[in-house]
């Protein structure tokens, strides 16, 4: 199994046999590292690039993310923090430009209020997707390729979780661990125990197909350890995969929390959109036309950094599509042929 | 067979790790329930022995039984179908579930029905006339319907249909004054009632329609729909037999995922609506620091949910003959 590395040139065998075998041949051309840089720049940066500048979606994607994320980071800066009797209570929205989307009942600035609690949902998020897709994808795999007990336990243990519906799950472990989530980070992974499940199962299967697939079974016969196998032959091919569900595992994470402060569940020590809706709805804006810009920001808030995630996933199934990867490759970019329309996989519908 | 009482199995074990969840969640955790309703409980009476019987009439548990007896006593109690007592409520968990139980299935059995069959029966039409201006029209609105979270939807439905139009109820679950019974006012109040949360579920579950019309376009090139073509078969007997079933299948699983979140989803729905269901209850039970009721609604929503996808399950291996037949081989 050990190739002897003193035997690397040799034709003539012991057995005086010539050996012609395939197995043995080396590249006539040596691959320098800057051609392996280079390789891999082609494969991950450029053509992604080149695709995703193409298309629509994914500027638009990522233009709306950007908005989140310079809000988060400069905006936090640029926007001083509100406080009860900032100004006028029940200010409406354009009306006066030191509160451009107007005041809450106690005069709290809105504009503030939201910018000021993107910082602590995007870490939410990123934690919660992370989260998500590193315990489904490291379930999924290892109950796929490696079968038998093992699969048996793990396929049992996610079978349970798929079993349990994610929320009241959330609720109970949010009411009983109020002490330890009392940060974004924590607070994304007490999320994701609901969301893991769906994914590895998904993953599971797909890692059903690849299991049998010849270099799967080559790397196999090689001896290759199990974890090589996995990282290197496995994980790969998911990665499409994993990415794009990891989009979509950060936009439920986000649902699923503002839901959870909406309904005042979890623990807060500062306004976010969820406490917002949640102070707007307690405060009677439903049926006080007054008070619907209260309402209204913190829902457009959740709904456009949706919309910007949902458009990253679309196009990010394109940057994957072998199809529209082939187009790009050749490094023209031609008359498009109409794609089949990017297939994404909700695994979670919320 | 073999298949099916495996599967069978696999639901009874869920409930069973659900409830010891459940019992080490209330009796083990630092800072668990039992210790806590005690600390409250107890300087308030005479005797502290009181507590702990207290304790194990409202939650089942003894705190001073050591934790195998207890474990035995919760789970003897709950197979019995006695989840303890509510503190907020005056009540039993069991009469308060038992009550609310109906309602919530009522609510979300048909949100999911009509969500997949309108997403099922668009999807198929979008992939027949694919690219046409139908298909790019919800394709788009299917998109941005899943943008918004189906509590957004809720809360503008309710401002717009109940507090604007004045079209249907704004809260509740039954209509007032009205004798509850096989009575045609009533089941039209209580369909009046369930109609808003119904509709703020479907609307949302444009997600089918997009991984319909994706199934129906990818059934739609494969060869075997060529084969049944050149044999003459009638387009009737094509879109039914051969592309319809071969799209919907794999949609079974979407279905299964969402009924589970769905029943997690009923939650924010019935509290929006104050619809007096098991999600609405838990709420209440959170609020109050309720915990028999909490763990009570938590326990009683997961065999809701295991139950119904032990349906999903069972009747799927009777659509799809392939299911279920997995035999491979260890590494």
């Amino acid at each position: 199994m050990n190739p002897d590395p003193t035997d690397g040139s040799a034709t003539v065998r012991s057995d005086g046999g010539m050996v012609d075998s395939p197995f043995e041949t080396t590249s006539s051309v040596e691959e320098t590292r800057g051609d392996r840089i280079d390789r891999f720049l082609e494969g991950f940066v450029r053509t992604p690039w080149s695709i995703l500048r193409d298309d629509w979606r994914a500027v638009a994607g990522f233009a709306i993310l950007s908005v989140y994320v310079l809000l988060g980071t400069a905006g936090v800066y640029l926007v001083e923090p509100t406080h009860p009797a900032h100004g006028p209570r029940l200010l409406g929205p354009f009306e006066n430009w030191q509160f451009p989307l107007g005041t809450t009942s106690s005069g709290r600035d809105i504009l503030a209020m939201t910018v000021h609690s993107t910082p602590s949902i995007l870490v939410m998020m990123a934690s919660g997707a992370i989260f998500t897709v590193a315990v489904g994808t490291f379930f999924g795999v290892v109950a796929g390729y490696k079968g038998g007990m093992i699969d048996t336990v793990l396929s049992t243990i996610t079978d349970v979780f798929i079993n349990i519906p994610g929320l009241p799950l959330v609720i109970v472990l949010a009411t009983l661990l109020e002490e330890w989530i009392n940060n974004p980070v924590a607070l994304g992974a007490l999320l994701a125990v609901a969301a893991w499940a769906g994914l590895a199962r998904a993953i599971r299967s797909q890692v059903l197909t690849l299991r049998s697939e010849s270099f799967v079974e080559s790397a196999r016969a090689m001896d290759l350890p199990t974890r090589w196998v996995l990282s290197r032959e496995i994980l790969p091919h998911l990665m499409p995969y994993v990415v794009v569900n990891m989009v979509n595992a950060a936009r439920s994470i986000i649902f699923a929390a503002v839901a959870l402060y909406f309904l005042g569940v979890l623990p807060f020590s500062d306004s976010n959109w969820g406490v917002m809706l949640s102070n707007a709805y307690h405060a009677g804006a439903l049926y006080r036309p007054a008070a619907y810009h209260w309402l209204l920001v913190p829902m457009i808030a959740i709904s456009g950094i949706a919309i910007g995630l949902i458009l990253l996933a679309q196009s990010l199934d394109r940057v994957f599509n072998p199809r529209a990867r082939a187009r790009h490759e050749r490094g023209s970019g031609d008359a498009i042929e109409p794609d089949s329309e990017a297939e994404t996989t909700q695994m979670t519908q919320v | 067979m073999n298949w099916k009482i495996r599967r069978f199995g696999q639901a009874v074990f869920t409930v069973w790790a659900v409830m010891t969840l459940a019992f080490f969640l209330t009796r083990m955790m630092p800072g668990n329930p039992v210790d806590a309703f005690v600390a409250r409980v107890g300087p308030e009476l005479d005797n502290p022995q009181e507590a702990y019987e207290l304790a194990e009439v409202y939650m089942n548990i003894n705190p001073q039984d050591p934790i195998h007896v207890a474990y035995v006593d919760y789970m003897i109690a709950m197979l019995q179908g006695d989840m303890g007592q509510s503190i907020s409520q005056n009540a039993s968990v069991a009469a308060i579930m038992g009550d609310a139980i109906p309602w919530t299935v009522f609510v979300m059995s048909w949100a999911i029905f009509i969500g997949f069959a309108v997403g099922i029966s668009l999807g198929a039409l979008m992939a027949y006339w694919e690219g046409s201006k139908f298909d790019v029209a919800i394709t788009g609105y299917a998109t941005i319907i899943t943008s918004i979270p189906f509590y957004v939807l809720a809360l503008l439905l309710l401002i717009t249909f109940a507090y604007r139009l004045n079209w249907f109820p704004t809260s509740g679950r039954r209509p007032e004054g009205v004798e509850a019974g096989f009575n045609l006012p009533f089941m039209l109040g209580v369909i009046h009632h369930a109609a808003l949360p119904v509709f703020s579920m479907f609307v949302g579950s444009g997600v089918a329609s997009l991984t319909m019309r994706g199934n129906s376009i990818r059934v739609l090139g494969e060869d075997y729909l060529r084969v049944a073509r050149l044999r003459g078969l009638a387009d009737r007997t094509i879109a039914v037999r051969y592309v319809a079933r071969n799209a919907i299948l794999p949609m079974y699983t979407g279905l299964m995922i969402a009924i589970g979140s769905m029943f997690g989803g009923a939650i924010v729905l019935e509290e929006i609506f104050s619809y007096r269901g098991m999600g609405y209850y838990m709420i209440q039970a959170v609020r109050a620091r309720d915990y028999p009721l909490m763990m009570g609604a938590f326990t009683v929503i997961t065999i809701a949910v295991v139950i119904a996808l032990l349906i999903a399950d069972l009747t799927y291996g009777k659509i799809d003959p392939r299911a279920g037949s997995e035999n491979r081989e260890a590494f």
